[in-house]
């Protein structure tokens, strides 16, 4: 059995599946379920200063996509709207009961260092395993010149970062908002401040929708809508390059990465794995089918493991880094071509049309008289894979690389007029 | 009176009679709708369009209902097969749209419900949004529709919507054909063909002339000549008999005749035995089987004289039969009805095998008698002429011939439907009514032979 056990920034928990601060970590009684259900840790919901801020009534959106439903979700919640002490006195008793776990709390407070320094040490004394600063909110609290509004500021990351360093023992993760040109900018300042690690991503500056019978954006609260943070499944692609770009960053590379967004199961987990992740934080598949989903979670990425021969966590973090190059770094004489099964196809024509209307007419429309069939034109296709995607039925489309003769990428291609010459 | 005292009305009481007789298949809810809708891959060249015979473009209707254009969805249904409801209950999708479903591939037996999603969005149109079509300008020209089923009905709507006015003749009080009385009640509840045809002429310019037979109350000469065009749509109307002895027994009737009869009066009206024989294989068959059951005889046996692979009826609809708890017998060939003082008793049956060159043989030794108070003929419909003897309209292998505008040897009449060669189903007749609503209409506009050519324009 593969070891699930991770150790980050110094936080021990017996696997890498954590909650992400967020709804599901807004109180006791809800990390408790979390911990009997098997989490290896979680990030407490946001803590912030007395008073608390209040939340407003209506506060996720989803996006369904045919039929499936939050694929995407959307929140305007902000942080935890409960007293500073009701959450200390909480986080301190499920800390006791749960040694074995990771119990990080995230924390906001204004940009000041009296503020920083004044809530530490009150969290520090729950025996909580670390702090992570939330950066990355970005809806209301950044209207605050809180949240996203400090970690869009490679500066302000760096200042606070310092702070809590300077005023805590416990390890520090900075949680960046990926509302933001290059990643890379703020990465650096949480290192420069001393970060013991960096959590990503939070969620994207978004608007679910349009109610078109209220005309306002959802969710819809008393006639008016706002802008919310984005998550779920759908970000997944881009969480997964920002922590590639950070893990293959020189600098960086030395930086503990807790990956978030979008993990659903144990799938998209080794792939955040394998792009540089030590730990996991999940919210949305959690809030889509409760804790339990946990146990899939361990239990395939265990086989998984197994499988593959990777005995802990250590062994997929990072990965597929090496191997996630520049454009510039692609191979531009590699060639795979479209290569459809016959037997397992079901002549739904959608290959057909997508090329056909879409891509480089390369798949044939053929009759003979009822029977249908669609053949790849090898000398029309460019490898797109657009067909194998579209295809309804999984094996039936693949690509098939074909024998490649030498290197030359577009450093060193002909048609670049500022290519590397000897 | 009937004679045989076990045949009799009002077997089960009017709550029975109403479960048993109630939809046999609701309706789709708008969330079982979208879930089905979302299963349709939305193929290119889809083989279920091509399945159709009237070609409705079904990807496009699906992925209507699937985005909430419900609207939409039913114009392209309708706009193809105005009478789309009733196709959508009573087709055999099973062996079209559905079973060319490329969903049967991947998962066999689970194809996207097509005929289900076609009812959803034709019932959405029919409860919300009327008639989706207008008349273009009116050109002044008059059509007699001969026959007022489904072919008639859909090449009046055609008519009606190219501006030309339509007189609908029919031999039954009431339009329809055999959606009003030939289909099983259950497969079109809650009045749905009478509810159909007011939704189809909402189009306006159709008058329906009911209780007129032509060829006995008026001749089609006299119709081509009083008329701009003439479409005959008059079905099979004749049945075959048995040619044995007693068919003139009481208890002894015609599968069409009973259910017309069902289909016409209250159920605790409509008399049926207690034990009952329906013979043959189609569709008839087995509605006619399943009502007598539903009506509450006690044991109803359908006879075929082949195997099930010769069935006319699907296997859906066998197995419907079945789940009903009509006992099938095959390779049985009725011989003999048995009477006692002039009342039917039973029916004896010879049985059969498929021979050496594939006929079936018979083995009048070889026999078993089934004791029955009824007996249902479903042996198969016949057309018989509508026309007189001497008027042109030539006939072959019992049906009209047309060519492939629908025309007739009578210049000026054309045929659809069941009277002509092809497919006997409803949706083959829709097709038949519609397109030669668009043969006649080119050819009027052509102005065509007989008479003035259409003068006005479509915008």
């Amino acid at each position: 059995m593969a070891d699930l056990r991770t150790v980050f920034a110094g936080i021990s928990s017996p696997n890498p599946f954590w909650l992400a601060s967020a709804p599901p970590t807004d109180k006791e009684y809800n990390v408790r379920r979390a911990f009997q259900a098997g989490w290896g840790g979680v990030v407490w919901k946001t803590l912030g200063e007395d008073p608390p801020v209040v939340n407003v009534s209506s506060r996720y959106g989803a996006l369904a996509y045919e039929g499936r439903r939050m694929a995407g979700l959307n929140n305007i919640e902000l942080i935890s709207d409960r007293p500073l002490a009701t959450n200390i006195a909480e986080i301190k008793s499920v800390k006791r009961d749960f040694p074995d776990r990771a119990l990080v709390v995230s924390l906001m407070v204004p940009c000041r260092e009296d503020s920083w320094k004044s809530i530490l040490p009150i969290v520090e004394e729950t025996g909580a395993d670390g702090i992570e600063l939330n950066f990355g909110c970005p809806h209301g609290m950044s209207e605050r010149n809180m949240g996203a509004a400090v970690g869009q500021v490679p500066e302000y990351v760096e200042m606070v970062t310092r702070w809590c360093k300077q005023y805590t023992r416990m390890p520090v993760i900075v949680k960046l908002t990926p509302n933001i040109t290059n990643i890379l900018a703020p990465a650096r300042a949480a290192l420069a401040g001393g970060a013991d690690a960096v959590s990503l991503i939070n969620t994207i500056q978004s608007v679910i929708g349009v109610d078109l019978d209220a005309m306002a954006p959802m969710p819809v609260v008393g006639g008016q809508g706002t802008h919310g943070g984005y998550c779920g499944p759908a970000v997944k692609p881009i969480a997964l390059r920002m922590i590639g770009d950070i893990a293959r960053d020189p600098e960086l590379s030395a930086l503990p990465i807790s990956g978030i967004g979008g993990i659903s199961n144990w799938r998209d987990a080794a792939e955040f794995l394998a792009m540089g992740s030590t730990t996991l934080q999940v919210c949305t598949a959690a809030m889509h089918y409760g804790f339990r989903i946990v146990e899939d979670m361990i239990d395939g990425l265990s086989a998984w493991m197994d499988g593959k021969g990777y005995a802990g966590i250590d062994d997929v973090t990072g990965r597929a880094i090496p191997r996630y190059v520049h454009w510039n770094d692609l191979n531009l004489k590699f060639r795979t071509l479209a290569r459809i099964d016959q037997d397992a196809c079901i002549k739904c024509g959608l290959c057909h049309i997508a090329c056909e209307d879409t891509s480089h007419q390369a798949i044939a429309r053929l009759r003979d008289g009822e029977a249908r069939r669609y053949e790849v034109i090898d000398e029309e296709c460019v490898g797109c894979n657009l067909c194998a995607h579209v295809c309804p039925v999984d094996g039936c489309i693949t690509m098939e690389p074909q024998p490649v003769d030498g290197v030359q990428t577009w450093r060193d291609h002909p048609n670049n007029p500022s290519r590397v010459t000897a | 009176m009937n004679a045989t005292p076990d045949i009799a009305c009002g077997r089960l009481s009017a709550l029975e009679l109403s479960q048993n007789f109630a939809d046999a298949h609701p309706a789709l809810t708008a969330p079982q709708a979208a879930l089905e809708a979302d299963r349709c891959l939305y193929c290119f060249d889809a083989p279920c369009m091509e399945a159709c015979p009237t070609s409705i473009d079904i990807p496009k209707f699906i992925k209507a209902i699937a985005s909430g254009n419900l609207a939409g969805s039913a114009r392209t249904i309708l706009e193809s097969n105005i009478l789309g409801g009733s196709c959508a209950r009573v087709c055999p999708t099973e062996i079209l749209c559905e079973q060319a479903c490329v969903h049967n591939s991947l998962e066999a037996g689970k194809p996207v419900r097509i005929g289900a999603l076609q009812r959803f969005a034709t019932d959405w149109q029919m409860d919300h949004g009327g008639q989706p079509f207008t008349r273009a300008p009116l050109t002044g020209r008059r059509v007699a529709v001969v026959g007022a089923g489904p072919a008639g009905l859909a090449c009046a709507h055609r008519l009606a919507m190219h501006g030309h006015d339509v007189v609908l003749f029919d031999r039954h009080a009431q339009p329809g054909g055999l959606n009003s009385y030939g289909v099983a009640a259950y497969k079109l509840a809650d009045d749905f063909a009478q509810r159909e045809v007011a939704f189809l002429m909402e189009i306006g310019g159709i008058t329906f002339q009911g209780g007129v037979t032509v060829g006995r109350d008026v001749t089609v000469s006299a119709l081509a000549v009083e008329y701009d065009a003439v479409f005959l749509a008059t079905g099979l109307a004749g049945v075959r008999a048995l040619g044995l002895a007693g068919e003139t027994l009481d208890g002894v009737m015609d599968a069409v005749s009973f259910i017309e009869t069902l289909r016409s009066n209250d159920k605790k009206d409509v008399p049926v035995g207690r034990r009952v024989v329906v013979i043959g294989g189609g569709n008839t068959a087995v509605d006619a089987a399943v009502q007598a059951r539903r009506l509450g005889a006690d044991e109803v046996t359908l006879v075929y004289r082949r195997g099930v692979e010769h069935m006319s009826a699907t296997s859906v609809e066998r197995e419907w039969a079945q789940t009903n708890g009509v006992t099938v017998r095959l390779w049985a060939a009725p011989q003999g009805l048995l009477s006692e003082d002039g009342a039917l008793t039973g029916i004896a049956f010879a049985r059969g095998r498929a021979g050496a060159d594939g006929r079936v043989v018979y083995d009048p030794e070889d026999s078993f008698t089934l004791a029955a108070d009824m007996v249902l003929k479903a042996i198969g419909q016949v057309f018989l002429p509508a026309h007189a003897e001497g008027e042109h309209i030539a006939v072959e292998g019992g049906r009209i011939v047309v060519d492939g505008q629908y025309r007739t040897s009578m210049p000026g009449v054309y045929a659809g439907g069941d009277c002509i060669v092809g497919e006997d189903l409803t949706v083959a007749a829709v097709r038949d009514g519609r397109d030669a609503a668009e043969a006649i209409d080119k050819a009027l506009r052509a102005g065509d032979g007989r008479g003035r050519g259409v003068e006005q324009e479509n915008g």
